[in-house]
Order: structure tokens, then sequence, then C-alpha cells
């Protein structure tokens, strides 16, 4: 065996890795090119709104919730510890609005969009439909992905308002049913705590969250392997790639939005 | 009339076409046969642009087809694709005017948007013409993709591909995975409406009784260069040892079978 093999093999990963990096930031050029180059599908964006907005209400809005319950029980032991468990409603606030809401939100947004886009296009892309696309004088640029990375950029940080709302009911509810806490002080401590910027910027977040999703969906699925394994493999690879791009995306945002 | 004049296309290490060179008079019907993984499919994509060939030109009645307006060049190919590839995503909205809906959408798909944008209802009633013409009813018009057999499947993706008149038409393997019966319906259909229409066919087959029902020329593929072409008169008498082997479907001969 040849001593240098490991390191052919480590090489061999690193240029794999900046080529689909290349790839991945072609794709998105591409797609955002086609913002201002008619024609333009407004009724697959509304189609894909629908789909990526309206219908994700509900998880985003079941994980929000049940979030801002389980936080509130965590933080008012924790702060039992110190004698500090006034600080529930304000930790719960910031902890939603800045974090919880946008990453949760963005994560389970992954799960039920990045796969559905990426099978859908997947599937399209292996039974030569989007050839047929194209044969029919119509770009899937311009027809499927940039509606759907559209939508998502936008209704991610609508769904990321509704999370957090929900996500802060969430913890009222929990606090005063449970924790035995003043339902008028819980709300005026929340609302005079929480910051403008507490809440933009996790509506910012949401829609980086949201456009990762979608690129991700569309990128995998438009280049997937042939058959339904390549399908399959398509649609987790979106997933997890979304999933780790947005927990990354997460820390750096965090640090550019809040690190003094 | 369709040149193409020496095409190479590799992908990675795999050598598909090699000096691909085919012309194509203006209404006339050419096939293009050879064995499966030979780049039959890749010479159409290359000439609808799908493929980018590495060498070579390509030309419809004189014009190189990578210069110009590519959907004005678009609008004049119809395409029949093997699996057919109607589109049969479920639509948010079952009634709304969608790509993927009823099956009339699918057939008027250009009629409804772009530069060959019609009113909705003479859209619809093109898209139940052409249905018509393919042999099926006004009521498969608002069923949807999934719900149709194989062969219904194969008509209705001919529909689309006449839907908007085109002057070339392209079809990939009509008859793979229909019955001997409706291979033959396929096959009549095509020679009708490629007549009737005096569009320029091309079509890609390894189904000797479609060269057979659809051709006026025919071109053999293997290893990546035409092999032989001519009329489909003398294809019996061509003397060409690989055409022969072919046509009669022999396991022994100058091109290699993998046992």
């Amino acid at each position: 065996m040849n001593p240098l093999s490991p390191l052919a093999a480590v090489g061999r990963s690193v240029l794999a890795l900046l080529q689909q990096i290349g790839q991945v930031s072609l794709f998105a050029a591409n797609t955002l090119s086609h913002l201002v180059r008619p024609p333009f599908y407004p009724r697959e964006f509304l189609s894909a709104l629908f789909q990526i907005g309206w219908l994700s209400l509900p998880v985003v809005g079941l994980t929000a919730f049940f979030t801002g319950g389980a936080l509130a029980l965590q933080i008012y032991a924790g702060g039992a510890r110190f004698n500090a468990e006034a600080v529930v409603p304000s930790i719960v606030a910031i902890g939603m609005v800045r974090e919880l809401g946008p990453v949760l939100g963005g994560l389970m947004v992954a799960a039920r969009v990045a796969s559905s886009i990426a099978a859908e296009l997947g599937t399209m892309k292996v039974t030569e439909q989007i050839d047929a696309l194209v044969t029919l004088s119509t770009d899937p640029m311009k027809f499927l992905t940039l509606p759907r990375v559209l939508a998502a950029t936008l209704a991610m940080p609508v769904l990321v308002a509704v999370g957090d709302t929900i996500g802060i009911m969430g913890g009222y509810l929990v606090a005063v049913a449970r924790l035995e806490f003043n339902a008028a002080t819980y709300l005026s401590n929340t609302v005079d705590f929480l910051q403008l910027w507490d809440i933009l910027s996790g509506l910012v977040k949401g829609a980086v969250f949201g456009f990762i999703v979608a690129l991700m969906g569309c990128y995998y699925g438009m280049t997937s392997g042939r058959g339904a394994q390549g399908v399959g493999r398509a649609t987790k690879t979106a997933v997890v790639v979304a999933s780790v791009l947005i927990l990354a995306a997460n820390y750096l945002l965090t640090e550019v939005f809040f690190s003094a | 009339m369709i040149e193409l004049t020496n095409i190479h296309k590799r992908f990675g290490a795999n050598k598909v076409l090699q000096g691909t060179s085919l012309t194509v008079p203006k209404g006339s019907s050419l096939v293009i046969i050879g064995g499966s993984g030979t780049g039959k499919s890749v010479t159409l994509k290359c000439i609808l642009g799908l493929v980018k060939p590495d060498s070579g030109t390509i030309k419809i009645e004189g014009r190189d087809i990578s210069s110009g307006d590519r959907d004005a060049f678009l609008a004049r190919f119809g395409m029949l694709f093997q699996g057919a590839a109607l589109f049969d995503s479920i639509p948010v909205w079952q009634n709304a005017l969608f790509y993927s809906g009823p099956v009339w959408h699918t057939v008027a798909f250009r009629l409804l948007r772009g530069s060959l944008k019609r009113p909705l209802s003479e859209a619809r009633e093109i898209a139940i013409e052409k249905l018509r013409r393919v042999g099926l009813t006004p009521d498969v018009a608002d069923k949807f993709p999934a719900e149709l057999s194989g062969g219904m499947q194969k008509r209705v993706g001919l529909a689309r591909a006449i839907a908007a008149e085109p002057e070339i038409i392209f079809f990939d393997e009509p008859t793979t995975g229909l019955d001997p019966i409706m291979a033959g319906v396929i096959n009549e259909l095509i020679r009708e409406i490629v007549v009737e229409m005096g569009a320029t066919a091309m079509t890609i087959t390894h189904d000797m009784t479609s060269v057979r029902a659809i051709a006026d020329t025919v071109a053999m593929l293997h290893d990546g260069v035409i092999k032989w072409t001519g009329p489909v008169a003398e294809m019996d008498t061509s003397g060409d040892p690989y055409l022969d082997q072919f046509i009669n479907g022999r396991a022994e001969g100058p091109i290699e079978a993998v046992r």
C-alpha cells in the first residue's frame, strides 16, 4: 500500500467538499438571477407559498408550543437554585424569539419541506418531467426552483413569528397553570423585557433558514441520481445538509448579531 | 432539415458519441436504432440542447442551434418521452389551473403560458381535439395522469408533443413497455401524424416492427458512430454485418453481446 494513500483520501474528500460548495453556490446564484429575468410564474409561487407556508403552520406551532412549555419548567427549576424564579417570563421570551423559534422552526421546516421538494423534483428528474419542461420552452430553474426558494424565504419569517407567539403562549400557560405565576405580571414582564431587535433578528434568521431549506431541496432534487435509490438519497441528503447548514448559519448569525 | 456533424460527447471516462454525423431532410422520418447505451438518447438530447456536445455542430435549417433565441428554437419541437413524462405532481388546488392538474393541463401546457399562450377555453378545446386525434375520448381530459394506463399515458404524451403544431417531433422509444397491439396502434398514430403534419421526425427505438412502420430512413448507431444509414427498404439487403446482426437479433456477430 502506498504510504501516502490515507493523505490522498483526505485530499479527495476535501476536493469533493469544495466542489460541492462551488456547485451549490452556482446553483444559488443561478436561482437568484431569475428574480430579474422574465418570464415569471406567479401561480407556481402562490402554490409554493401555500405548500411551504400554510401547510407548515401546524408542525411549527406544535413544536413551539411544547418547547415554550418545557422551557418555562426548566427555567423555573434552574432559577429556583438561586431564588430567581421571576426570570421565567423574560428568559422564555428571549429564548423563544432569538433562538428556539427560528432554529426549531427551521429544523421542522427542513424535515417537512426540504424532503418533499427533493422527493418531488427528484422524481420529476428521474421520470424525465424536467427534460419535458425544457422541451416545452419552460426553464425549470424559473418554473420549479425560484418559486420554491422565494416562497420559503418569505414564508419562514412569518412562520417564525407565529411560532414565537405560540411558544411564549406555551410558556405562559405552563407558568400560570402549573407554577402559579400571576397572569398579568407574566405578560407585562414579557412585553417590557423584549426589545424589537430580539424579534427582528429571529425573523432575519428565519428568512435565511427558509432560503437554505428550499435551496437544498431544489439542488438535491434537481441533481438526483436515477431510480428509487437516487431519489431516496437526494431526499435524505437534502434534509441532512439543510439541517446542518441551519445550525451552522444560526451560530454565524448569532455571532454577527449579538457579539459585541 | 437537421444536420449533425461530427458530434462528440463523453460523460467522465465514458465516450458516448464519437463523431456522430447525421442528416434528416425536412419532412422525412428518421429512425435511429442501436443497442442500449450506444448514445441514441444522448443524440436527441444534444439536438434539444438538454445535453451540450463536447465538439461538433448541429444545424437546423442551416442555423447553428447554439446561437439565436432558445425559446423560439424550442417552440418548433415536440417530444414524446419514453415514460411519457406527464406532469403528475398532485396540485394544491385540484381545480385551479396548474401545470400538473388534470390531463388537459399537461396537454395544453404550452398553450397556457409563454409565447404561445391562448385563452383558457381555446387551450382546453385544442387539448381535447389533440386527445381525440390520438384516440382518446374527451372525458380523459379531466382525469389525472396517474389514473391512466401505460398506453393511454403514451397517447397523452403524444397529444402534448403535437399540441403546439411542432415542425420537428422526437419520439424516444415510443413502444417500449406496451403490449404488441398497443405498440401497433402507437406506431400507426405516429406515422399518420407525421405525414399529415408534414413534420420532420426522429425516433429512437429497438423495436424492429416500429422501425418498419415509422421510418423513411434508418440509421444504425454503434459505439458512438453511425455504422449504416439508408432507406428502410434497403435495410434487409444492406450486407452490413452490424445492421444484419441487429435487425435479426443474433447473439453472434461484430456487436459484442454480454452474456
